[in-house]
């Protein structure tokens, strides 16, 4: 088994084919949409593919160190930055074919008008441990 | 050892008609138990003590089912007779958790709890998903194998791949899986008189002998030629060279059989220059003949280059798929090896990028920073 990382994005991926603002479908459309998602992440835990699905804030800032004893650095939150991570999903399948079949199936999530969103998911593979074997 | 118990525990109550997943699940039940009260009050029958408390458990279940669904379950009290011959419960039960017709990972789940007595919880841990979704996991296997018979025979080439497997996944979590796999083997090994199955086990137990060597404190790995041998455990190496040789006796060579062959032929070698490549080499010919496997020709290519000196083994290499996973890790290495640091370092960051392990990944990156270091000065 290997794990793959779904990552949707708010921005930075190329654009979907029904590409409509959330914030434009009609509650019933948003309900349905989150209904399936509920039900993808179900059926993949009765698969045994399941491992983890997360949604991300929007509202994010930069960090880091700035020197012994003082505190760190902030900067943002930054309204146009050019890659937005909306959220995730860990799957944990056989083969990389599998892993692209399921994220095309999460790329069919209901979207405007009830049709298919055909949203742009990036699949990553996860590094693993090493294995005990290799010479 | 109370989880060696298990795979017996199964069979009995497989032979008094239980299915398959209700008695796993029984015995899973009875071992919670037993790890509960064992300790204050330890069974003189250990075997009776679980063989009870198991029944005891699906006649619960069994009941409470039928009091849900009100209607009979059909609970068979007599130990179903076989016909012929006796077979051997636990092996049975290494055959049907490898059974083909279950994926790789499902047959490793359930292979871990039904014959290795693992709760779900641990098994989960290991492989690093939640337990709901091993517990789906281990379920669906168990339906996959619904129809097969118990007493049915199997083939020990699945198996072998399965225990294996669970070798090479190491040690995460809580669960040291290379022991759990060797105690498996072990057992297994006990049970059938087959070549291949002691391969196996001697391929293990070389391999797990250096295991103390084979990280750092940090984590990082160290490669075999600069591993502290003096960690190597050689009660291990003695007992995987015994074995091994034992099954190159019988003169049926196989794939796990080489492989231990090259492990106990580094093993022998107390300083890596001490190394006894040609026959390796001439492992790896053996290796790639019976296999054809691509991974064992690339392997092949590291021996011949420190055989026959680095030349040699880029022309080995030049014959393979520069596609293959790891190509130019071998490559790089040769390359150093070669006195040509800048296509090394070139090769060395390239591998990096394509590695699928973090431990390689990091290795990989090292070298490169090593070699580019020494560019510099």
């Amino acid at each position: 088994m290997a794990k793959y990382l779904l990552l949707k994005h708010y921005r930075g991926a190329p654009p979907a084919v029904n590409d409509v603002p959330m914030n434009q479908w009609t509650p019933e459309e948003v309900s349905a949409h989150v209904q399936y998602m509920r039900d993808f992440a179900a059926r993949l835990e009765g698969t045994g593919e399941f491992v983890d699905s997360q949604g991300l804030s929007p509202e994010g800032m930069f960090v880091r160190y700035d020197g012994e004893g003082r505190p760190p650095v902030t900067d943002g939150p930054f309204a146009e930055t050019k890659d937005l991570i909306a959220g995730w999903m860990v799957i944990d399948v056989e083969t990389h074919e599998r892993a692209l079949e399921l994220a095309g199936e999460l790329s069919a999530a209901p979207g405007a008008g009830g049709k298919p969103i055909h949203e742009w998911l990036e699949v990553r593979p996860f590094l693993t441990a090493s294995h005990t074997i290799t010479e | 050892m109370l989880r060696a118990l298990t795979p017996t525990v199964i069979g009995v109550l497989v032979r008094r008609g239980v299915d398959f997943a209700t008695a796993e699940d029984a015995v899973q039940d009875a071992l919670v138990e037993a790890f509960r009260v064992w300790p204050a009050e330890p069974p003189r029958d250990p075997k009776g003590w679980l063989v009870t408390v198991a029944w005891r458990k699906f006649l619960d279940t069994a009941r409470a089912d039928a009091s849900r669904r009100h209607r009979e379950t059909r609970v068979e009290a007599e130990p179903s007779p076989v016909a012929g011959e006796e077979v051997d419960d636990t092996l049975q039960l290494y055959f049907l958790c490898a059974h083909p017709s279950l994926t790789p990972a499902s047959a490793v789940a359930l292979t871990l709890r039904a014959v290795g007595g693992l709760s779900t919880r641990q098994i989960a841990q290991a492989y690093l998903v939640p337990e709901a979704t091993m517990a789906q996991r281990i379920s669906r296997a168990k339906r996959t194998v619904s129809g097969v018979r118990f007493n049915q025979p199997g083939d020990v080439a699945t198996v072998l791949r399965v225990l294996y497997l669970v070798f090479n996944e190491g040690y995460s979590g809580d669960v040291d899986l290379a022991g759990e796999a060797i105690r498996l083997t072990r057992q297994l090994a006990a049970k059938i008189n087959h070549e291949e199955v002691a391969g196996l086990l001697a391929l293990m137990l070389l391999h797990h002998a250096r295991r103390p060597a084979r990280t750092g404190p940090d984590g990082r790995l160290i490669p075999l030629a600069e591993q502290d041998r003096s960690l190597w455990d050689t009660r291990l190496i003695a007992e995987g060279v015994d074995v091994l040789q034992a099954a190159l006796a019988r003169d049926r060579l196989g794939e796990f059989q080489a492989q231990a062959a090259i492990a106990a032929l580094h093993a022998d070698a107390w300083a890596a220059e001490e190394t006894d490549w040609s026959q390796i080499v001439e492992w790896y010919d053996e290796l790639v003949r019976l296999t054809g496997s691509p991974v064992a020709s690339l392997n092949r290519a590291v021996a011949v280059g420190e055989a026959d000196g680095p030349r040699a083994g880029l022309a080995a290499l030049a014959e393979l798929d520069p596609a293959l996973p790891r190509h130019a890790a071998v490559a790089a290495y040769l390359h150093a090896r070669d006195g040509d640091p800048v296509t090394a370092a070139r090769l060395y960051a390239e591998a990096a990028r394509s590695a699928s392990s973090l431990p390689e990944r990091d290795h990989l990156t090292r070298q490169a920073a090593r070699l580019n270091t020494q560019l510099r000065s």
